[in-house]
């Protein structure tokens, strides 16, 4: 069996797995957007702000569901990778001609798949709520590229922490600590608006904002080469670090002759 | 090839200095059944996981169906099965999705993977089961299964962990049928791991006994029982009966033993069961109950290792 039908077999099965666990779905589906919602409604007020890119704080925001989402889906994945590690599941797959990086990358397959649907999602209630997207049809379609990139990119490092610790609980805990990098993001204001010094430069250093500001631009203000190439630049490098490191543990993992 | 499994000094070693396997040699025919007894702890898991090519040997080597466990890894997984201690099952998929995740990764084509699911379920008695989440499965459903999935690409060697442990006696009963019927209808070599005793007795052509890591006797069952020797005849003395005199009429068909009840003697070959009842009758000495105990695996255990198989389960680990 060649590797991109194992890839696909095991695509389906984690697709599948999440379709079963609605907590899963629902809650990367509904709580970002609710999210979305409540700071849309309490800092709207800083659209007066001199500088402040856009006239209407949701579209502002509506970048922030697609990084959360991808958190959440990331985290999800992980979990369900590291039972498959506690269950022994993974021997069992082990002791097929399954190739090692066909496991990851239908793994990850499943989670790119969840991130697609979110993307589609988040983008469908922007526009009802009204939120035009500046860079047109084309715009919707390259933000639905990079949300892809960047849930694969993630999942990556929810896979590299389930292959190196084998824990459910240890996943679990990356959540809070992925969720300290997004807030000390640029997802509330513009970096160039943020006013306390070190609050900036560590927005600056945070790859998230480069991701949320490429989202960002194709929705505010269109076609912005430098957001896109800083998003899309952050998450490949990312993305690539975060195979490298989790191809590396699986090998490790998978410690079969 | 004329052997199905070759071993020669086979060890692992783990973190902490732990030895699980201390050099073991075997030899399993093709289509043998090979019973690897030893309590939990002795290094049968241990030994598994590494002719599954799940865990590279510390020393020593091994050959599974002519290949190389670790230098030939892929070409063993192709010849073998296994259904491994835990039944490590997806509790959100249905026995039927697992079958065709089993068929699929082991490039069996598309075109045969629906008959192939059938026949494999109609095999466990999982048809009526099959579109059923395993969540909802019993435990002998979860064995059943798992034997099905490690019979999807038709192996030619079957290693089966422990396959009946927590299963009532009506499952372990069927899963006995259906390795005798491996063995029989396609030849397949059996090599399994367990802690009971009767079920080593009555399934295994062969049996090894491992403790501490180590063989320590191995052979038929019946050669392995006789090598302990004569039966023993334990009697319960009745209500007003001497043991004393009990034991003295006893002793002269052989060597006393430890009772907790009664008196009990190993026959020596100076008469048989018959001849005791003769001996305790013209005695006039009255027993409640007299019992002759042929010569059990735990006998034989017990000879090799000082100890009884049961409650002599020491943690082992499998991994580091």
């Amino acid at each position: 069996m060649n590797l991109g039908a194992q890839v696909l077999s095991l695509a389906k099965r984690s697709v599948v797995r999440t379709i079963r666990q609605p907590a899963n779905w629902i809650t990367p589906l509904i709580f970002p957007l609710a999210l979305m919602a409540v700071n849309a409604g309490g800092l709207d007020s800083a659209t007066a702000l001199p500088g402040f890119p856009s006239d209407s704080f949701l579209a502002f925001f509506l970048a922030f569901p697609f990084i959360q989402g991808a958190l959440f889906a990331t985290v999800n994945a992980g979990v369900d990778l590291a039972r498959d590690i506690q269950t022994g599941f993974l021997n069992r797959l082990s002791l097929t001609p399954m190739r090692g990086a066909a496991l990851l990358f239908g793994h990850l397959g499943g989670v790119i798949v969840m991130g697609f649907v979110q993307a589609v999602w988040y983008l469908t209630v922007g526009l009802l709520v009204g939120v035009s997207i500046a860079s047109g049809v084309l715009g919707a379609l390259v933000i639905f590229v990079l949300a892809v990139l960047i849930v694969l990119a993630f999942g990556s490092f929810g896979a590299l922490a389930a292959l190196r610790t084998g824990s459910t609980e240890a996943v679990h805990s990356l959540f809070p600590v992925f969720f300290v990098f997004l807030f000390i993001s640029s997802m509330n204001l513009p970096r160039n608006l943020i006013e306390t010094d070190w609050f900036r430069t560590a927005a600056s250093l945070n790859p998230v904002s480069y991701l949320i500001e490429a989202i960002r631009s194709l929705i505010i203000v269109g076609w912005d080469p430098e957001a896109l190439a800083l998003g899309f630049g952050t998450a490949i490098v990312l993305a690539i670090i975060g195979l490298t490191l989790s191809s590396f543990a699986l090998r490790e993992r998978l410690a079969r002759t | 090839m004329d052997r199905a499994i070759e071993v020669r000094g086979l060890v692992r070693t783990f973190k902490g200095g732990i030895t699980a396997v201390a050099g073991i040699d075997l030899d399993v025919a093709p289509g043998e059944i090979y019973g690897f007894l030893g309590p939990n702890g002795a290094g049968k898991s241990t030994t598994v996981h590494m002719l599954t090519t799940l865990l590279p040997p510390t020393a020593g080597s091994g050959r599974v169906g002519g290949f190389d466990i670790v230098k030939q890894g892929p070409q063993v997984r192709r010849v073998i099965g296994a259904a491994l201690q835990e039944a490590a099952l997806d509790p959100l998929l249905t026995g039927r999705e697992h079958l065709k995740l089993q068929l699929a990764l082991h490039g069996i084509p598309r075109p045969e993977r629906p008959e192939r699911t059938d026949e494999l379920l109609a095999r466990v008695g999982l048809r009526l089961a099959a579109d059923r989440k395993i969540g909802g499965y019993s435990g002998g459903m979860k064995r059943r299964l798992d034997l099905a999935l490690a019979l999807a690409h038709r192996p030619r060697i079957l290693f089966l962990d422990e396959p009946t442990t927590g299963l009532d006696p009506q499952s372990r009963s069927a899963l006995w049928e259906e390795v005798v019927r491996l063995k029989r209808d396609e030849g397949v070599t059996v090599f399994l791991t367990t802690q009971y005793l009767e079920e080593a007795d009555v399934l295994a052509d062969r049996v090894g006994i491992i403790d501490h890591g180590r063989i320590v006797a191995e052979g038929t069952p019946r050669a392995l029982k006789a090598e302990i020797g004569r039966p023993t005849v334990e009697a319960l003395p009745a209500e007003g009966t001497d043991q004393s005199t009990l034991e003295q009429v006893l002793g002269r068909f052989g060597e006393l033993q430890p009772s907790t009840a009664g008196v009990a003697v190993r026959l020596d070959g100076h008469g048989e069961l018959a001849d005791v009842v003769r001996a305790l009758d013209s005695a006039e000495l009255r027993v409640a109950d007299l019992h002759l105990h042929a010569p059990s695996l735990d006998d034989v255990f017990l000879a090799k290792t000082g100890r009884s198989l049961e409650g002599a389960e020491e943690p082992e680990p499998v991994s580091e």
